[in-house]
């Protein structure tokens, strides 16, 4: 910008430019370091975003759909982005678009900032032709016939405007106006271990797709197994020969390194993906890795020990792909008498914990929540229920055990309820439940039905 | 029968063991009670099959009682558990009561019933596990021999609770299924105690379906904290009645 207002410009002579400025500084182009230094930047931006690209040589599209609420809106993601790049001593100018050529446009041609939904035929028609990204010769074959804004080409008919320019044109165009669909391809760092796979022929078949991602699970295992890496996040990338894409996710519950068991975790999956009209590339993604290191098999083996242990992490990573790794679970006891909160749930290879629940405490197997009230009358008060009736049922009590008084825990925050009576009851039939009185007989505590004991 | 036809029986014995496959390789699981261990082929439960367990009673959608015994089986195996659910009414401090430590226990929680009896399937490939206890409401010939044939391989016992919600389920509760045994538990009245209060409590548990053993009831008492059974002290000696009971559970 600085040399802008100096009067110098790209394309101009050497000697031209030290004429005009003396004492000019001068550097040689290093057109390869200014790619890996903008890759460094796509990599940093990819704290905005997980699709970022970088636009050489100078620009970076970052997919910001679903993630500007982060932020609070796109303007303030703007402005932090721009504030940040002010900081480390970039100057950036930004846009957001509904697609991406608009936002080219806007950025390098326009005012920037963001053009509002559905306002990019607008927003684009005033910029000159450079801003549509097209070749040089084509840009000066247009300027001849005197058009200089997008809003005139867009204006002219379209079959001439193919025919003599070719499609590219056109296509650009559209892209400009968001009228087709421009993928952005992602950058993926490069440190991530992946493998890839293209193919000359698209495949749709299911048995297809399994043992391509069972041959890229190996390729990936060679890869980590150098580096004495494990998977706990495995990404699978597949585009589509119509430029679509789609992804599945899966996660271990701890690093592993096994091909056939991972390629495994994708097989129940697998058959969601649509292959549309055929898949061309499938990518395999270890997005989360952690160090693992080798395991000697032929010792463990030697020292009779089981592999019990090994084999529940594959069980629970098999669980997992099937419901989701927070439904498998195990329960650990909380120092709690309050019923709902005895057990928390823990991960389900968590060490032991070792503790258990207070083993004198008679509990039931089954609990209802929330507890279902009960019509029930007893002789005394503070004496258990002679029947109650639940569910439109009378049951006749034979036997009973109680109260056991469990005070609600205000250092758990329930200050507002009341203690609570509960009574084991065994019906004349056998059936035995446990109810309770939510507040002492003489200030008027009603009966709930909370569980079954076998 | 002259001994000619006893050998061809006992040849014909040994050739269907064989086609059946390995489930007979493994030692059963006893119940440490010895007039049902008696009664079960082998002196007690298969260990590579799968057994059903169904609940009776008035409260029987809550399947209080099944979940106890089965709690008890587990209990008294080594190693660690898969259960498998849907519903989140099951209460883990209740489980300790039978022996089952939580720290054994796996979880897998599915959003639908479907869902369950592939879980239980995963599990049942998995040879490391004690057992793997599924709670099902809806299981059919097709589904129940997968699971059957998944355990065989495994030689890991499959215990099957059913559950249901409607009137309309709980009939499907009594369709067949392959499972090598079907179970009925029911709470049964305690003995009264001598002082106010709770004794141990009394299932009357019914043998409904096993292949090669005949249909029969027990009355025994409920798991102890080893997961065990026992036999009443005042009903062990008492007369068979096992047969007027078959006839009013039909």
């Amino acid at each position: 910008m600085a040399a802008q207002a100096l009067g110098l410009h790209t394309g101009m002579a050497l000697a031209q430019a030290q004429a005009l400025v003396p004492n000019l500084h001068v550097t040689n182009a290093t057109p390869e370091e200014d790619e890996a230094s903008l890759r460094e930047l796509a990599r940093w931006a990819i704290g905005y975003s997980p699709v970022v690209a970088p636009d050489p040589p100078d620009g970076l599209w970052i997919d910001i759909a679903g993630v500007a609420h982060l932020f609070g809106s796109e303007e303030a993601l703007l402005q932090d982005l721009t504030d940040r790049l002010t900081r480390q001593g970039i100057a950036a100018k930004a846009a957001v678009a509904d697609a991406p050529g608009a936002a080219w446009a806007v950025a390098r041609f326009g005012p920037g900032g963001i053009v509002p939904t559905g306002r990019m035929v607008d927003a684009v028609a005033t910029l000159p032709l450079a801003s549509l990204r097209l070749a040089a010769d084509k840009l000066g074959a247009l300027h001849r016939l005197g058009i200089e804004r997008v809003g005139q080409l867009a204006a002219m008919p379209r079959a001439p405007l193919v025919r003599r320019f070719g499609r590219d044109v056109a296509l650009r165009l559209d892209q400009a106006m968001g009228h087709v669909f421009e993928p952005i391809s992602p950058l993926i760092p490069q440190e991530t271990p992946m493998a890839t796979r293209v193919f000359a022929e698209p495949i749709g078949r299911l048995e297809d797709l399994k043992r391509v991602v069972l041959h890229l699970a190996q390729d990936l295992c060679r890869q980590l197994e150098r580096r004495s890496e494990g998977v706990r996040r495995l990404d699978l990338v597949v585009q589509r020969v119509d430029q679509r894409g789609a992804s599945l996710r899966i996660g271990t519950a701890r690093a592993n390194r096994d091909a056939a068991h991972l390629a495994r975790l994708f097989d129940e999956r697998l058959q969601t993906i649509d292959p549309g009209f055929g898949i061309e590339e499938i990518v395999l993604i270890a997005s989360r890795v952690e160090p693992l290191t080798e395991t000697q098999t032929e010792a463990r083996v030697l020292a009779g020990e089981s592999e019990v242990e090994a084999d529940m992490g594959r069980l629970v990573d098999r669980l997992g792909a099937r419901v989701g790794a927070g439904q498998v679970y195990r329960l650990a006891p909380v120092p709690s008498l309050v019923p709902e909160r005895m057990a928390r749930r823990i991960p389900a290879l968590a060490p032991p914990t070792g503790s258990v629940w207070p083993e004198n405490l008679p509990r039931p197997t089954r609990l209802l929540d929330p507890p279902e009230p009960v019509v029930a009358t007893a002789l005394l008060p503070d004496h258990p229920p002679r029947f109650f009736v639940w569910r439109k049922i009378r049951h006749m009590v034979a036997r009973a055990d109680g109260p056991e008084r469990i005070t609600p825990e205000w250092w758990n925050g329930d200050s507002g309820s009341t203690p609570r009576d509960y009574y084991r009851l065994e019906t004349e039939q056998g059936g035995r439940f446990w109810i309770f009185r939510d507040a002492p007989a003489d200030q008027g505590g009603r009966w709930w039905m909370h569980g079954f004991f076998a | 029968m002259d001994p000619g036809q006893q050998d061809r029986l006992a040849d014909l014995r040994l050739r269907i063991a064989r086609l059946e496959g390995g489930s007979s390789k493994v030692c059963p699981l006893p119940f440490g009670v010895a007039a049902i261990d008696s009664h079960l082929p082998g002196n007690g439960l298969a260990r590579g099959a799968l057994h059903e367990m169904v609940e009776a009673g008035l409260a029987a959608e809550f399947a209080g009682c099944a979940t106890l015994f089965t709690a008890g089986i587990a209990a008294r195996l080594k190693g660690p558990v898969l259960w498998c659910l849907t519903r989140r009414d099951l209460f883990a401090p209740g489980l300790l009561r039978a022996g089952l430590h939580p720290d054994r226990v796996i979880y897998a929680e599915a959003a639908r019933d479907r869902d369950i009896l592939p879980l239980i399937e995963e599990g049942l490939k998995e040879k490391g596990l004690a057992v793997v206890i599924g709670e099902v409401t809806r299981m059919g010939l097709t589904a129940s021999r997968r699971l059957q044939l998944a355990a065989e391989s495994s030689g890991v016992p499959a215990l099957v609770i059913r559950r249901w919600w409607t009137v309309a389920e709980k009939d499907l509760v009594h369709l067949p299924t392959a499972a090598v045994t079907r179970w009925r538990i029911a709470p049964a009245p305690s003995e009264p105690m001598p002082a106010p209060g709770l004794g141990r409590e009394r299932w009357q548990i019914e043998l409904l379906r096993c292949r090669s053993a005949e249909p029969r009831t027990w009355i025994v008492e409920a798991c102890d904290a080893k997961g065990r059974l026992a036999l009443p002290a005042d009903l062990a000696d008492r007369p068979d009645q096992a047969a007027n009971r078959r006839a009013t559970a039909r």
